[in-house]
């Protein structure tokens, strides 16, 4: 099949969930809107899909987000492999208790009798003045619970091929999608190749400093990245894919190797992923360090609506830099 | 509905799920007081008549969902009795490697899916196992139990209303003992009998007397019938009474004087003893048999799990995700 050059996010992620679905007839979608009648989702991510493999199999929910994801969770638990998408982020805070207290811990409490391979997709991130129930990153919060991975792509190629080993894997899978680079072109992926799961990627090399990010933000510490190589600072960029299960070795080698690391997302800093990556790199390379670890992350407050306080409230490019710079200080 | 009553050997199979249970359960209580064994248990004596007249109705293939206060559940769907002792009691042979415990007992081969101990949670899940059984053209049905308390939270408004929209083979079956938690029931729920609830999402509703083995039988055959059919879930509200309040150690101060000891006169369990001896469809001998030979299997289910190791430490690593996990 001819592909184009180049193809964004939705359309990424439209192609993995449609080669999923024609390769194992278990792959169900269900989710607010996602049927061809409601437009295949309110950006588009599932159109076609109900038209090509029936209602059946593609279901448009009522808007319950523990209704859908329960029936996921029940599907999943007899064999299926639902995808189930809760349209924002914000959003999962209603269905917490399927997904912490069920999907996560089912294989656990039933002595691995069963086990839920379900996809949660769903999408967030500041930009759009959508304010303060529509934005957040709360990848922490999943992180936290064992029991539920939780995968985050910086690219429309990332995102098809983590799509693919997402639906795959045998358990829950929290897969995070950024809104406002939704429409962003990428390099389009090689049909039919999984990215794994619990890998890191070094999108760059370097080796004074190590940046490290994952959704949204990786796009940001390249920009930064190029930048400073203009000065001579050499930056290595590693892109984590999945926050969890955390691909530690591949940043330990690369912190190892340039003695500074600066760790960047989107989600408030306090208590966040980048906290514990920090506390990873100090317990491993305490004496190694050129510099103590830097830590970006968004304003800890809910995200504002007003669009110069939504801009000034993300991490932004100069941050990243301040940051980069102090590992030299 | 059909007013005659049901076969004798299917009523005799109810009497011998509900005494499996209430046997079951007073062996339970008096091994927790002998302190040989350490839980939290909610004990479902009083309860007995309604998984036993629905699992009537099931096949070791259907699937049920139940909650915290479900060995009752359990049992009356066929749970092996030394894999759910020793589960119970956090060993190693346990239904679920001891990892679940009382709250969390899994028996996919009996066909109980999930245990929870998150009141309401058991209706949005066992829509999705009737959703699988829908698109696969099985005739499988998946029960979900759960307790009156439970019809106040969203989670069940939510599985309702999805359940019909998309005509589920799902039946809900709600044992309404009059109390949530503490709270007794008029003081915490707007509507005189749960079932009303059904109209809102357009399936039947049915409250019936949940210590009647004849009708709740039939209300759940009618339900798994229909449900079987395609022709979508049902709402069936049984009422009933627990004897031994929340949880094990329960003081009961919360309840009117006389209340309990009311219900306890009405036991249903040898009232329907008697009643079956009474019109000939058992006798005397044929039940005490019957009762002996699970007082026997009970010794041998305390003695499996006493005797029983608890789980490997490693076990702490293993089942949280398909790989060991080594964070």
């Amino acid at each position: 099949m001819n592909q184009p050059a180049k193809i964004n996010s939705i359309q990424a992620i439209n192609q993995a969930l449609d080669d999923a679905m024609a390769a194992d007839v278990n792959v169900i979608v269900l989710g607010e809107d996602v049927g061809d009648k409601e437009e295949g989702g309110i950006v588009g991510v599932t159109r076609g899909l109900s038209s090509k493999y029936g209602d059946a199999r593609v279901r448009s929910t009522p808007i319950s987000e523990q209704a859908i994801i329960g029936a996921a969770i029940g599907a999943a638990i007899v064999g299926m492999r639902p995808v189930a998408e809760i349209m924002l982020m914000n959003f999962t805070t209603v269905a917490m208790d399927m997904i912490v207290n069920h999907a996560a811990k089912l294989r656990f409490m039933s002595g691995g009798q069963t086990h839920v391979p379900m996809v949660i997709r769903t999408m967030t991130g500041a930009g759009f003045g959508t304010g303060g129930q529509h934005a957040d990153y709360l990848e922490a919060w999943f992180a936290h619970t064992a029991g539920i991975k939780v995968v985050a792509p910086s690219s429309p190629a990332d995102a098809y091929g983590l799509m693919l080993s997402a639906i795959e894997d045998d358990d829950p899978v929290l897969f995070i999608e950024n809104m406002p680079t939704y429409w962003t072109p990428g390099p389009a992926p090689e049909r039919g190749v999984k990215i794994p799961l619990g890998k890191a990627s070094v999108l760059r090399e370097g080796t004074d400093v190590t940046l490290i990010s994952y959704s949204r933000r990786v796009l940001d510490c390249c920009a930064v990245a190029e930048k400073l190589a203009a000065e001579g600072i050499s930056a290595e960029v590693i892109d984590l894919r999945t926050i969890s299960p955390l691909d530690t070795e591949t940043f330990l080698a690369s912190v190892a190797k340039t003695g500074r690391a600066v760790i960047v997302h989107e989600a408030v800093k306090p208590f966040g992923v980048g906290a514990e990556i920090a506390s990873l790199i100090y317990e491993s390379l305490y004496g190694q360090l050129k510099a103590p670890v830097q830590r970006v992350g968004s304003n800890y407050a809910p995200v504002p609506f007003s669009k110069p306080l939504e801009d000034a409230h993300v991490p932004s490019l100069e941050q990243i830099e301040v940051a980069v710079r102090a590992t030299f200080k | 509905m059909t007013a005659a009553i049901p076969d004798g050997e299917i009523l005799v199979g109810i009497y011998r799920r509900m005494t499996r249970i209430k046997q079951n359960d007073e062996r339970f209580r008096a091994v927790l007081k002998s302190g040989k064994l350490v839980m939290p248990y909610y004990s479902p004596r009083g309860q007995e008549v309604i998984p036993s007249a629905v699992s009537a109705c099931l096949d070791d293939e259907d699937y049920i969902c139940t909650i915290y206060r479900g060995v009752h559940d359990m049992i009356a769907k066929g749970i092996p009795l030394n894999d759910l002792w020793a589960e119970f009691g956090g060993r190693a042979t346990g239904t679920c490697k001891g990892k679940g415990g009382p709250m969390h007992v899994t028996h996919p081969a009996t066909g109980v899916m999930v245990t929870t101990g998150i009141v309401g949670s058991s209706m949005p899940i066992a829509n999705g196992l009737a959703l699988a059984a829908q698109i696969r053209g099985e005739k499988r049905v998946s029960v979900a139990y759960f307790g009156d308390g439970a019809s106040n939270i969203g989670a069940f408004h939510e599985a309702l209303n999805m359940a019909s929209v998309w005509k589920l083979p799902v039946i809900f079956v709600c044992q309404n003992n009059g109390y949530g938690e503490h709270t007794k029931y008029a003081n915490s729920t707007a509507v005189a009998n749960i079932a009303q609830r059904a109209a809102s999402y357009s399936m039947p509703g049915i409250t019936v007397d949940g210590n009647d083995p004849v009708a709740t039988y039939r209300a759940a055959r009618e339900a798994v019938d229909r449900a079987r059919q395609g022709l979508g879930p049902s709402l069936i509200e049984a009422k009933t009474f627990r004897f031994h309040g929340h949880v094990f150690g329960d003081a009961d101060a919360y309840m009117d004087k006389g209340e309990k000891d009311a219900w306890i006169a009405k036991d249903p369990v040898p009232l329907f003893r008697n009643w079956l001896i009474a019109t000939g469809l058992a006798s005397e001998d044929q039940l005490a048999t019957l009762e002996a030979a699970i007082e026997l299997e009970i010794d041998e289910a305390v003695e499996f799990t006493l005797n029983s190791p608890y789980p490997d430490l490693a076990e702490l690593r293993r089942d949280i995700y398909k790989d060991e996990v080594n964070v």
